[in-house]
């Protein structure tokens, strides 16, 4: 595809490339002259001076090269950055940074720990995944296989839509207009199935929950999924489908024996790519969630908190060791959200076509 | 007369390959049949609202077809028709959110919107009394975004012309993997970096420049790989072609390769801009909020839109609540504008591949 290797810029050897004859017709192989048999001032330069690579050539691609690196240092340096700045805190606190629920750093003996805040983030990208997989799956296989061709590229164009609106909308969206909505049907899934622990709701109050952050987010991950997923279905050879139609396949037995087989690596990454959102996703959560530290089960109850949420937050009243408490959970954000972007990265890597950067 | 007939053995041997099928008319009557149950348990007061009622139609649709089906054609048809009704509802899923955002932003917006709106601060404004309006904001905004993208393109693009045109081994292969990763980075950790990076350690001030780096680092891997995306589409024949004429390959570059992949590059830096400028979570690590005008982006607090609303969100009054959806839909508009016009202008001037 690139062009990894051009023409060499070699002067020197271009005069010895016009001794031999383009085209040699068959019956007179046996009279081409030997090189050796060249005379010797053929050898010569012939007058063409300068040097093989350029000057600006080098500057030029040392530049460009610099710009790469460069990448890979700022990589590195939001985790160097973030855990030198994140150890004095850690070194501070009285009790076990990743068990603790509560979060009082600026106070003597600092006191403060991660464990509802990832309990929060773990739990609302659980809901978000659980509702935006299957639906974001349905829109591109719709998309994809379902639509007319001339009506698909519109929907996409749609789809993706809703990926540029912005999350402070999705946050105001879902507090002003989604959560009064949703009262009822929350209250009316407690009400059936508050036997099961997770949806029972002591206080019959059905605002601020975890599960109403987690059908924000689902809906803001939905265009992630749909677009990687899509492109992933798009790749699946004609040839596959069309056998599968040919065995009298129904469209659902096409899609489910031909397309999701050789879709699943693309699949999954499109799943971790909007898990990685979900976790860092920020305002929105914020908006919502009605910043609790505690761990609480009941995800139809107001509560929970996520890294994300809480250091948005808690800034601007942090004290120093109360910022470097934050950079410290911002620290162990970075962290999950790296190790789910490269372990989806390194599945799709493998099909350097879809890349999801676009969506 | 030397038509030819079917006999009534073509006819059975037809059917019978083709199977028994359901009539033409069968979703449409499945469809009116649920509609009409779904009207009747409203009527007697079972469900309420239009929610419910187009749940428990679809519902009812989706149950009855596959039930039909499976008595008419069998196993594997109903299947194929559930799923099939599955796939199209999750379709009217993702359409419902999106339709709801923009008609709920476009209403309560255009409640506040007007001349003034655009025209005045929030200085002197009470939070709890109408009036007051984005000029700081938009100001903070356009200006913040106008440097993260000075700064992002040259950059950006640099690394893609490192990765498709000088990049082989191992080193380019990891660039273009943690630009990949870089894609997935939250945007409060972006926040968090510049604050530790800059304001931490060299005691910079938290300024709208400072919110400019944290949006640069958002920016870049988009801009990245959409650039890099439009240069391997630029056809090799036009850089052999230079070669021959003896141009220098930083000069093809410059002259060749980027011109023919223009369109496609800015396409891809207005997507980037419209992706960031409604960026809060680093904003509001990286700047302070103000009620005032600064046209200076190095230095002192400096407003902006995404910030804007979330503190007229935050107060919670609400005029102050109203003006937070006025700032919604300058701020819609302003990305769906982008959006909108990167897409025309990418399929306007699609770069001729052949």
């Amino acid at each position: 595809m690139t062009l990894r290797d051009p023409m060499p810029h070699d002067p020197l050897s271009a005069p010895e490339r016009f001794l031999r004859p383009a085209r040699i017709p068959e019956g007179e192989l046996d009279s081409i002259v030997a090189p050796d048999t060249v005379p010797a001032e053929f050898h010569e330069p012939l007058g063409i001076e300068g040097q093989a690579v350029r000057r600006g050539d080098r500057v030029f691609a040392a530049i460009s090269k610099g710009a790469g690196i460069f990448i890979l240092v700022l990589t590195g340096a939001i985790g160097l950055f973030l855990a030198w700045k994140a150890i004095p805190a850690l070194q501070s606190n009285s009790v076990n940074f990743f068990t603790t629920t509560e979060w009082l750093p600026d106070s003597t003996p600092p006191v403060f720990g991660i464990a509802a805040l990832a309990f929060g983030t773990v739990m609302t990208s659980i809901i978000a995944m659980g509702l935006a997989f299957p639906i974001g799956t349905g829109i591109a296989l719709f998309i994809a296989f379902y639509s007319n061709r001339r009506l698909s590229s519109a929907l996409a164009f749609v789809v993706d839509l809703l990926a540029a609106v912005p999350s402070i909308i999705f946050g105001l969206w879902g507090l002003q207009f989604l959560m009064p909505r949703l009262e009822g049907p929350i209250s009316w899934l407690s009400h059936w199935f508050g036997w099961i622990p997770l949806f029972s709701n002591p206080q019959n109050i059905y605002t601020r929950s975890i599960l109403i952050a987690g059908i924000v987010l689902a809906i803001m991950i939905l265009p992630t999924i749909s677009a990687v997923s899509r492109e992933v279905f798009l790749q699946v050879p004609q040839g596959h489908r069309e056998a599968a139609l040919a065995l009298g396949a129904t469209k659902w037995e096409v899609v489910r024996t031909a397309v999701l087989p050789f879709s699943k690596p693309g699949m999954i990454s499109a799943a971790m790519l909007g898990l990685g959102r979900a976790l860092g996703e920020t305002i929105a959560v914020a908006l919502i969630l009605s910043a609790v530290f505690e761990i609480n089960w009941n995800i139809t109850a107001p509560g929970g908190n996520t890294f994300a949420a809480n250091i948005a937050l808690k800034w601007n009243e942090a004290g120093s060791n109360g910022l470097s408490a934050l950079i410290a959970s911002g620290l162990v954000l970075f962290v999950i959200t790296l190790a789910v972007n490269m372990v989806a990265r390194l599945i799709v890597a493998r099909r350097r076509e879809f890349s999801g950067a676009n969506s | 007369m030397t038509t030819p007939v079917l006999t009534t053995a073509d006819v059975s041997l037809a059917s019978e390959l083709r199977g028994r099928r359901l009539p033409r008319w069968a979703p449409a009557a499945v469809a009116a049949a649920s509609l009409a149950v779904a009207g009747v348990l409203l009527g007697i007061g079972v469900i309420d609202g239009l929610v419910a009622f187009a749940v428990i139609s679809a519902l009812g649709f989706a149950l009855g077809q596959s039930v039909y089906s499976f008595v008419v054609e069998g196993r594997r048809h109903a299947v194929d028709r559930l799923m099939t009704t599955a796939i199209y509802a999750a379709f009217v899923f993702a359409l419902a959110p999106l339709v709801a955002i923009l008609t709920t932003v476009l209403v309560r917006g255009l409640q506040v919107v007007n001349a003034e709106f655009f025209g005045s601060t929030m200085r002197n404004v009470s939070p709890i009394r109408p009036g007051g309006g984005i000029e700081h904001a938009l100001v903070g905004t356009i200006e913040q975004v106008l440097a993260a993208t000075l700064i992002a393109v040259p950059v950006g693009v640099l690394v893609a012309v490192y990765l498709v045109e000088y990049g082989t081994g191992r080193l380019s292969r990891a660039v273009s993997f943690f630009v990949d990763v870089m894609t997935g980075v939250p945007s409060i950790v972006a926040g968090l970096f510049i604050y530790t990076g800059l304001v931490l350690t060299f005691g910079m001030q938290r300024s709208g420049f400072a919110a400019s780096l944290a949006l640069l680092i958002l920016m870049l891997p988009v801009v990245v790989r959409t650039t890099e995306e439009m240069l391997k589409l630029v056809p090799n024949d036009l850089r052999e072609a230079s070669y021959a004429l003896g141009i220098p390959k930083w000069v093809t570059i410059l002259k060749i390769v980027i011109p023919t992949a223009l369109s496609g590059i800015i396409t891809g830096v207005m997507l980037a801009v419209a992706r960031v400028a409604g960026e809060t979570a680093p904003l509001l690590l990286t700047t302070f909020l103000t009620q005032s005008m600064n046209w200076n982006l190095f230095n002192g607090p400096q407003a902006s839109l995404p910030t804007f609303v979330w503190d007229q969100i935050s107060s919670g009054t609400p005029a102050s609540v109203d003006r937070a959806w006025g700032g919604a839909l300058v701020l819609i508009l302003f990305v769906a504008v982008l959006y909108i016009a990167a897409r025309l202008l990418a399929r306007a001037y699609a770069p001729k591949t052949r």
